[in-house]
């Protein structure tokens, strides 16, 4: 028998990132052996519904705790641990405007007064108009980062447009019209607007979002893609050269809606730092009259530009890095690999790691099937399970074949983390890829991402190579990342992983594999 | 904008998935983080029509900056009948529209002393056969440029402050406050009460014209602003403003009457809340400065009628957006309780609105506990209102807060997107008509009141978030 412990929290909110958070640690308390930790709209309803939870009244605004267990009393010490595990996040975010560096706490914050008044006299700001209020009293640039649900993220990047700053919208699901807004509204403005949907920004070395540690240097990006742009910036990394910005705009940048109006002014931007050398135009085909318009405003720039134009009729993301070394007259390097151990290396009897820096010496650029002979497995399917929307289709165009899932889609966020930060799903999906079958992911390091993606995966890769899968890993990141690119690519390799630097080269050995080359 | 962004470190704002903002502090980045939670539930398509609205801007910073730069000064007291032209048989009350039918024993209690007043009826009953009869036409004290506090009823014969603005030329009128107990606003209606206003008819009106012909207008703003720093909220506290005033009229109160100057000092000094009515005047010619702009989202008056809670909104003309009114929650005077409580009622709120009152409860630490609560809950109380309001008083200011405005220009977009409403002081009044002042307290508005009105508002915007420039 079973017990259920339901308990609403009537306005208490948090994000749904920090709940999963929660919710995980719940799972992991003693005698729990279902946790649900949410907000309780009606998707999350639906949930606690589906896993048989009877409910109470609540609404949106009200936190939900249901736990599942043998033992009453156990249940009742978890609902206690989550209750001061909750409280610490309360206390914090009443005390956000505490004590903090003058400025941050408004005019007249009470940092002064000490004991006098203690922690209940603070108020953290709840819009970031106010945030911008607070922060309008001191000089220096500032921005805004919203990630907020998309249904709500209008008003606070309107907020930010109207006190005159930047904002970055990491939020997705937001209406193209109220984007539409957004930009012209920035544009009369003089402010840039970095997304809806925008994953991934680097200002002067600062990154936002799902960010990569660069080496600083000559070339600013401007990117109508997240993973793309990280794609591009990690191997120039990886080649010694630094990537100084990278501006998103926003997948639907360049549509005929939207205008460009983020594009051009990110390029104008870029344009007027004297410490950018070369710019980088990252973007999936254009409207038509947008991408003239767009040319045109690169073309009367002082700061030279390399188009990386990706999908049909473009090249690889690996192909506009390497674009971009020849315009800055620096040598195109052999992408790292690590080859998968076992029975499907030919040439690497000893499995360790090929590249600039493997036991091997350089994999040449033109070694399309990379580490790792393929093992043929005529008439195997090709399983695609990406975190990046825009690897995911560079994925597809190169492999040719096989079923490619984007789990960073809209679709597959609704209510729930981004797979580079809750992996939950990709891993279901892995676990029933068949034998005999090749699975091909990516992993995206960087701030913002799972702290150890390897942690989980590796196992699951682990798992997926003892039942007879090839695992193929495209990982992108840079050896500055917290999670580090090295150690990353060695947990994966040696859990049966074939890992590429280079999501093409990842993506053409992985069809290899299946076309059973050789 | 974007140069000086990519050539220093920017500081940064966060809302929302809070793992990014950690992403933040482990690169050592400056940042605010934003305490965000979901706006108030079914409002979110009428906020983005109107966050989208191209005017709202540019009309906030108009009825925000005529709001905070008005003038008021109190230029004279005269009757009724002739400040308002209000005819005999017409009777103003407080808050939004209300019927016989609908009002509270606190209003049916003054309405009905009023009509005692004015000689409509010779006893309460035949006040009430009258007023239910609908013999007295009933409008509210905002549609003539008035505020009254509780029940606010104005009948001709009573005396009224004007107060006008110096700054744009608007005018505004309320009652002389009659002191605590039982009086008519709280819906006492007896011989004493009665008496009173008569007197005040009789003896305070004209003493204090006489006063005001001797010293001209007196600057209003200035006695609000100086109170604020001697711990008046303006609201429920009066103390320091209404020793102001005395000192401001004393001696021209003597030149002018002196037989009657003792008797009219000594009701004033026996009336912390004598100021209180003045202060109403000013926050009306203030907040009615900063009406009828088209596109505007600021709330230019909220008022009850012991019924319901009505808003008016600058965008929006002379229309109400009302909701039930609460029951203030607070301390008891005697052996009352809530069970004796009236739900909330007056046009005092206007202090709130004009930026005073709870708004401006961190400048009132002695009086925290009578409205039940302790010091940390009145800082909170204000700068929580930060958060709802578009502005800082260039003028009203609060001492311990570092000297900051206080906050004003209440934001429906705002309220409805931080489910934050108004933190309003107020006294309560016994549901019993006649009982009088029961206690006071704090009382939350309702919500409905300002997801109607961003309704109304949107609907004003347009589909698209009004019209494309």
């Amino acid at each position: 028998m079973s017990a259920d412990l339901v308990r609403v929290r009537a306005g208490a909110y948090h994000d749904s990132v920090t709940l999963m958070r929660v919710s995980r640690t719940a799972a992991d308390l003693p005698g729990v052996e279902v946790a649900l930790v949410a907000m309780a709209t009606g998707l999350n309803r639906g949930v606690a519904a589906d896993l048989g939870f009877g409910l109470p009244e609540a609404g949106p605004g009200d936190l939900l705790v249901a736990l599942r267990g043998e033992d009453p009393a156990a249940l009742e010490a978890a609902a206690a641990e989550l209750d001061r595990l909750l409280a610490g996040l309360a206390s914090r975010t009443a005390g956000g405007g505490d004590g903090g560096p003058a400025g941050l706490d408004g005019p007249g914050g009470f940092g002064g007064f000490g004991g006098c008044f203690g922690g209940a006299a603070g108020f953290a700001p709840r819009t970031v108009g106010a945030a911008a209020r607070a922060l309008a009293a001191d000089p220096g640039p500032a921005l805004a980062l919203v990630s907020v649900p998309g249904p709500y993220a209008f008003a606070e990047a309107m907020d930010a447009i109207e006190a005159g700053l930047p904002v970055m919208i990491f939020s997705d699901n937001v209406p193209v019209e109220q984007e539409v807004l957004l930009k012209r509204r920035a544009a009369e403005r003089d402010v840039l607007v970095m997304g809806p949907d925008c994953g991934t920004a680097v200002i002067g070395g600062t990154g936002l979002g799902f960010a990569n540690v660069l080496r600083p240097g000559p070339v600013g990006i401007v990117a109508a893609s997240g993973t793309g742009a990280q794609q591009i910036s990690c191997l120039l990394d990886l080649a010694g050269v630094g990537v100084r910005h990278v501006l998103g705009v926003g997948g639907r940048d360049l549509s005929a809606e939207v205008g460009g109006l983020s594009t051009l002014r990110a390029l104008a931007a870029l344009d007027a730092d004297p410490a950018t050398e070369l710019i980088v135009l990252v973007s999936k085909p254009p409207a038509p009259e947008v991408a003239r318009t767009v040319r045109d405003a690169a073309a009367g720039l002082a700061t030279p530009v390399v188009g990386a134009l990706l999908g049909p009729g473009g090249g690889d993301l690996t192909a506009a890095a390497e674009s971009v070394l020849r315009a800055l007259g620096a040598p195109v390097p052999a992408w790292p690999s690590w080859p998968a151990p076992g029975p499907a290396r030919r040439k690497t009897g000893d499995g360790g790691a090929r590249g600039p820096d493997g036991p091997d010496g350089p994999d040449g650029p033109n070694d399309a099937n990379g580490p790792g002979e393929p093992a043929g497995r005529d008439g195997a399917t090709l399983h695609g399970l990406y975190a990046g929307g825009t690897l995911c289709a560079e994925a597809r165009l190169v492999a040719g074949a096989g079923r490619f899932t984007d789990f960073g889609d809209d679709a597959y966020t609704r209510g729930r983390a981004h797979p580079m930060i809750d992996p939950t799903l990709r891993l279901e999906a892995l676990a029933g890829v068949p034998a005999g079958d090749v699975a091909l992911l990516d992993v995206v390091l960087g701030h913002g991402a799972d702290p150890d993606p390897a942690r989980r995966l590796a196992p699951a890769v682990a798992a997926a190579v003892a039942r007879g899968t090839a695992v193929v890993v495209a990982l992108v990141g840079t050896e500055g990342d917290p999670q580090g690119l090295g150690g990353q690519a060695g947990a994966l390799r040696a859990a049966g992983a074939a890992v590429f630097a280079s999501n093409a080269r990842a993506a053409r050995h992985a069809a290899a594999l299946t076309a059973g080359v050789r | 904008m974007t140069m000086p962004l990519l050539s220093g470190e920017p500081r940064v704002i966060t809302a929302g998935a809070e793992p990014l903002g950690e992403a933040l502090d482990a690169q050592a980045v400056p940042r605010v983080r934003v305490d965000w939670r979901p706006p108030m539930p079914g409002t979110g398509a009428d906020l983005a029509r109107v966050l989208a609205d191209p005017r709202r801007v540019e009309a906030n910073e108009v009825a925000v900056g005529r709001l905070v730069s008005a003038r008021p000064r109190l230029v004279t007291v005269r009757p009724a009948r002739e400040a308002l032209d209000l005819p005999p048989g017409t009777f103003l009350h407080a808050g939004p529209p209300i019927t016989w039918e609908r009002a509270s024993g606190p209003m049916r209690g003054a309405l009905v002393g009023a009509a005692l007043l004015e000689g409509l009826a010779g006893d309460p009953e035949e006040a009430g056969r009258l007023l239910a009869a609908g013999r007295v036409r009933l409008e509210p004290c905002h549609r003539h440029r008035t505020v009254g506090p509780m029940a606010g009823v104005v009948s001709p014969s009573m005396w009224m402050l004007e107060v006008r603005d110096a700054e744009h030329g608007g005018t505004a009128f309320c009652s002389l406050n009659e002191g605590l107990g039982k009086v008519l606003r709280y819906g006492a209606y007896g011989p004493e009460v009665l008496r009173r206003l008569t007197w005040m008819g009789e003896v305070l009106g004209p003493v204090l014209r006489a006063a005001l012909e001797l010293t001209g207008p007196l600057d209003l703003g200035a006695l609000i602003a100086q109170a604020l720093q001697m711990g008046d909220e303006l609201h429920n506290r009066n103390r320091a403003a209404t020793s102001l005033l005395v000192r401001e009229l004393a001696a021209a109160i003597v030149d002018a009457a002196p037989g009657r100057a003792a008797e009219v000092l000594r009701f004033v000094h026996g009336n912390d809340h004598f100021f209180l009515n003045a202060g109403m005047a000013a926050c009306k010619v203030s907040a009615d400065a900063a009406r009828d702009v088209p596109g505007s989202t600021v709330v230019v008056a909220m008022a009850r009628n012991g019924t319901d809670f009505g808003i008016q909104v600058s965008g929006l003309g002379d229309r109400w957006f009302t909701g039930p009114a609460g029951v203030p929650d607070g301390l008891y005077l005697g052996a009352y309780g809530p069970a004796d409580a009236n739900p909330d009622i007056g046009d005092s709120t206007i202090t709130e609105t004009a930026g005073l009152g709870g708004f401006a409860m961190a400048a009132a630490p002695a009086i925290v506990r009578f409205v039940g609560g302790d010091v940390p809950d009145a800082m909170r109380a204000t700068r929580s209102m930060y958060e709802i309001t578009l502005a800082e008083h260039p003028a009203y200011r609060i001492p311990v807060l570092g000297f900051r405005g206080t906050p004003v220009g209440v934001d429906v977009a705002l309220v409805a997107r931080t489910g934050l409403l108004p933190a309003v002081n107020t006294g309560i009044a016994g549901r019993v008509a006649g009982t009088g002042q029961v206690g006071a307290g704090l009382v939350s508005p309702p919500a409905s009141a300002f997801t109607t009105a961003l309704t109304a508002l949107a609907e004003a915007a347009g589909p698209g978030g009004g019209p494309e420039r």
